[in-house]
């Protein structure tokens, strides 16, 4: 198709306001009479709560309120389950066990909320929080995934039997079978531990009770607005319309924000309403480590089946996932994880249960990637402990394996995070690994550049990673596109947004419809009493399935736009022409009339109208995919280590990429490289440590490091485009792409770098301090 | 807590007279008390550089700062360099480098590249990342945020 602004570099519409400083945050929020909140939260991450006593947080000048589990009375009931367990799957085992607005009678894990002040200032509320006075008897701490699973373990929840909390277990093909008739059986024991998500801007959220006309108004940092407001409205009894949910400009979600309720959203709105006043909360960074959802832990006992010219017959994984203390957001990471075990490769036998296990650490919920890091990361340490087995180049081995591109759709025959059946929808993965290649001169790396760099003491390494990203899942998403007076186009969609440029992407898909300029469209997300059907954002999804309600309402405005103007011009819809916010006859540019002008004559003042017609140049449309798209890319990378120092220099790196349709190549390569960034982090800098008593020693960014600008290197992007054949516009997700192969990356390059001594990276995230230990136990 | 301090600070040129208690954060005084949003607060250990805002010309962190340190000195914060209507060079620069993407860390980051920018007019890439080291950025992974410098030195030498 010839488009004119799909798939351009537009840069973006939405820059003004935020470089100028006017985009609002929700700490920017101020209204007249606010209050500001501050939580008191445990300091044990597994304990009985023997008493609370507020009374002299309470007396504290400047102090409205105090509130405890006990004072919420009937209003105290756990969030509502976020994600149901799977129905279709035979046998599964959920215990559904949600966080509480305030701990009552039990702390889970260090950081819980008990208490929360009410205070003219937030200065205020603080020196409160520390007059409260709070009795724990301490239990010992569930932190080990497997010593959870014995039966003398603690309990994080005491009514049930163990800390177990799901079950689930997905066979493809026959696995026992392919094991009997392979040449080479592969056993690894993989670990994967814990990172936060550190979004730049913590988590908030203002709540505001007008009683007069009975509504509340809430501003959060949430990347799903419209179930924080049907979910609201049902724990305060109130109908959905005297709720609205404002998700402004968020400073980067990556997952977290996703999560609901958190215990915050379930007190500040619910307080907002009991005191007649605004409320404002706004985390701070050690809070974020102790309250916001983390993720990445779990250990995987796998095993591969291979025959001796290197074709996989059989995987099988058996692995266990930490939740934390409750699991609100069910089965969703491990289940990400099962349907990237077989990454982009042909692999007709495949078995993997899982076990899901409560521990006393932060509730884990989807952080970038959401499990499929963890699925990419144990295929390709398996393949890359095969190729060394059989004797073969890596990415042979690889490519033996690729699905062929006449294999789509491609039916793995297990269920996937949105319990569709996961069916990979199209692609042509040798290309996209043969351009990453051809991009790192892997060949010519291997056969000159690493020998001479080895001959000169230096330890080069390369690895490559080819990778699938699940994306665009269900159910659905709309929009609606509305041509004002002024000949300019308001677009309202209900998901909302953290950075990832929909005020541009949405507008080119618009603007390609209607003729009009892109800065001439006005894009609204995460505005309740804008949109009120949709989801959210999380799963890659916004661009394809908002992108393509998006696409199919401009498709409907542009059929109205034209139904109206060849009555008002007098000529047949096939000779129009969209351009310039004008619609013209063709070859006539004299016959034309605007945009604007056409709006007005579509909602008239006085007249009579039609029977049956709809006012205005505005239409509505939703897109739900019956299954998600899937995208496919390869990450290639040249890695020095400096032996002494562990320190490390990335010399090149580079991405090819196939999300399908490019809306915006600026911004697809902004998604990329920030995805990478974080994908470093959780190879080499970004590991929670936390101590036996369940308490974090790097709670925060001085301990606790993310990559700067003086560790990311350049990374060359090459865009390949296999539309998907399951939407309008061919278009696959691409948010979280970057940060999912990027841990199997850095361990392969690091195994080459240190060929010659046989170094095995089967855990992340490492460190220069672990790296040291594992060269060290390789040499002894 | 009636302990207050009358401060005389010069924010984006215009002179403020206010009484604050001596713990408030410089931070706090620009985004509350002024209702200067645009600086915005990360990490509030000084890490992030998100909150960074110029202090006669030199970059300084204003969750590290109290407000009364700010006594008698010119502050600068995002809302100084440019407007929506004409950006400064260095934000038309963050915008045509896409040198952005959530937006929150940014503010922080154009105040420290004005005040690099003015001591290094051409600065080379390793320059610019070492400038830009005490700014944490989560979304873009820093090579939009260099280019745009580039382009920014590029645009400002004329």
């Amino acid at each position: 198709m010839d488009r004119k602004l799909i798939g351009k570099r537009v840069v973006r519409n939405e820059d003004p306001r935020l470089l100028t400083g006017h985009a609002q945050f929700v700490d920017d929020v101020h209204l007249p009479g606010m209050l500001h909140a501050a939580f008191l939260r445990s300091e044990y991450a597994h304990a009985r709560l023997l008493k609370v006593d507020v009374s002299k947080a309470r007396a504290h000048p400047g102090v409205v309120a105090v509130f405890t589990a006990e004072d919420m009375g009937k209003d105290w009931f756990p969030g509502p389950p976020l994600v149901s367990p799977p129905p279709t799957v035979k046998d599964v085992i959920f215990h559904s066990r949600r966080q509480v607005p305030l701990a009552k009678d039990k702390i889970r894990h260090a950081g819980e909320a008990i208490a929360v002040v009410i205070a003219e200032s937030r200065y205020i509320a603080e020196d409160a929080v520390e007059e409260i006075e709070v009795e724990y008897e301490p239990l010992p701490v569930v932190l080990d995934l497997e010593q959870a699973l014995q039966p003398d373990s603690p309990l994080v929840h005491d009514d049930l039997e163990s800390n177990l909390a799901a079950w689930l277990s997905q066979k493809k093909g026959d696995y026992e079978a392919a094991r009997r008739q392979a040449d080479v059986i592969i056993k690894r024991r993989i670990v994967i531990e814990r990172g936060a998500a550190a979004a730049m801007e913590n988590r908030g959220i203002v709540a505001y009770w007008d009683a007069q006309s009975e509504h509340l108004t809430i501003w959060d940092t949430t990347q799903a607005p419209i179930p924080i407001r049907n979910g609201t409205a049902a724990r305060l009894g109130l109908s959905e319309h005297q709720v609205r949910v404002i998700a402004p400009y968020i400073g980067g979600g990556f997952g977290p924000k996703i999560m609901m309720f958190y215990p915050e959203e379930m007190v500040i709105p619910w307080a907002a309403k009991k005191l007649n006043r605004p409320v404002k909360w706004i985390e701070d960074r050690r809070e974020n480590f102790y309250a916001t959802t983390q993720e990445r832990g779990q250990i995987h006992e796998v095993e591969m089946a291979l025959s001796r010219d290197g074709r996989v017959l059989g995987l099988k994984d058996d692995f266990l996932h930490d939740t934390g203390a409750y699991d609100p957001y069910g089965l969703t990471i491990p289940l990400n994880t099962q349907s990237h075990n077989m990454g982009g490769y042909d692999i007709r036998n495949y078995s993997s249960e899982f076990k899901v296990v409560f521990t006393n650490r932060i509730i884990a919920t989807p952080v970038r990637g959401a499990g499929r890091p963890h699925g990419i990361f144990v295929i390709e340490r398996m393949m890359d402990a095969a190729a060394r087995e059989l004797g073969m180049d890596p990415v042979e081995l690889r490519k033996r394996n690729l699905i062929p591109p006449d294999a789509f759709p491609y039916e793995h025959q297990i269920i996937d995070q949105a319990f569709a059946p996961l069916i990979l929808d199209s692609g042509n993965y040798k290309a996209v690994v043969d351009k990453a290649l051809e991009l790192i001169g892997y060949e010519k790396f291997l056969k000159e550049e690493q020998p001479r760099l080895r001959r000169e003491g230096k330890y080069v390494g390369i690895g490559v990673v080819p990778f699938i990203e699940t994306t665009g899942v269900g159910p659905y998403e709309g929009a609606r596109v509305t041509v004002e007076a002024s000949g300019k186009v308001n677009v309202t969609t209900g998901i909302g947004t953290q950075g990832q440029g929909h005020f541009t992407s949405f507008a080119q898909i618009v603007a390609e419809q209607l003729g009009v300029k892109v800065s001439d469209v006005r894009i609204v997300t995460g505005d309740t009493s804008e949109f009120h059907w949709g989801t959210g954002t999380f799963a890659s999804r916004g661009a394809v399935v908002a992108g393509n309600a998006v696409h199919a309402a401009a498709k409907s405005v542009r059929q109205k736009v034209l139904k109206l103007a060849s009555k008002v011009l007098e000529a047949p819809e096939e000779e129009l022409e969209l351009e310039d916010g004008m619609v013209r006859v063709a070859d006539i540019p004299q016959k034309s009339i605007s945009l604007g002008e056409l709006a007005v004559l579509a909602n008239p003042l006085r007249g009579a109208v039609e029977p049956g017609t709809e006012p205005g140049l505005e239409s509505t449309s939703y897109y739900g995919p019956q299954y998600g798209a899937t995208a496919f890319g390869t990450h290639a990378m040249i890695l020095e280590v400096d032996p002494q120092t562990m320190m490390i220099n990335i010399r090149r790196y580079v991405v090819a990429e196939d999300c399908g349709t490019v809306l915006n190549p600026l911004i697809l390569e902004g998604q990329i490289h920030g995805g990478v960034s974080m994908g470093l982090g959780n190879a080499y800098y970004e590991k929670l440590h936390m101590d036996e008593n369940g308490q974090l020693l790097n709670a925060s960014f001085a301990d606790y490091l993310l990559v700067s600008s003086t560790e990311m290197p350049r990374i060359e992007v090459a865009h390949l485009e296999t539309p998907s054949p399951l939407n309008e516009l061919g278009a696959k997700g691409v948010g979280e792409a970057g940060a999912i192969p990027v841990p199997a990356l850095f361990a392969q390059a690091l195994e080459n770098a240190f060929h010659d001594r046989k170094l095995e990276v089967l855990e992340m995230p490492l460190s220069p301090n672990r790296l040291f230990e594992l060269l060290n136990d390789v040499t002894q | 807590m009636s302990n207050t301090f009358a401060l005389t600070v010069t924010v984006n040129g215009t002179r403020y007279e206010r009484s604050v208690e001596p713990r408030t954060l410089l931070s706090d005084f620009l985004r509350h008390d002024l209702g200067l949003t645009g600086t915005h607060v990360g990490c509030e250990h000084g890490v992030c550089g998100a909150c960074s805002v110029l202090m006669d010309g030199q970059p300084i962190r204003s969750c590290l700062t109290f407000a009364v340190q700010a006594h008698g000195h010119e502050i600068t914060t995002v809302e100084g360099l440019g407007t929506k209507e004409e950006l400064h060079p260095i934000q038309q620069a963050f915008q045509e480098a896409h040198g952005l993407q959530c937006g929150f860390c940014t503010p922080g980051i154009l105040t420290t590249v004005k005040a690099f920018l003015e001591q290094n007019p051409n600065p080379s890439e390793e320059e610019i990342r070492e400038a830009l080291s005490g700014n944490l950025c989560r979304c873009t992974g820093y090579q939009h945020i260099i280019e745009a410098v580039e382009l920014a030195a590029e645009k400002m030498r004329g």
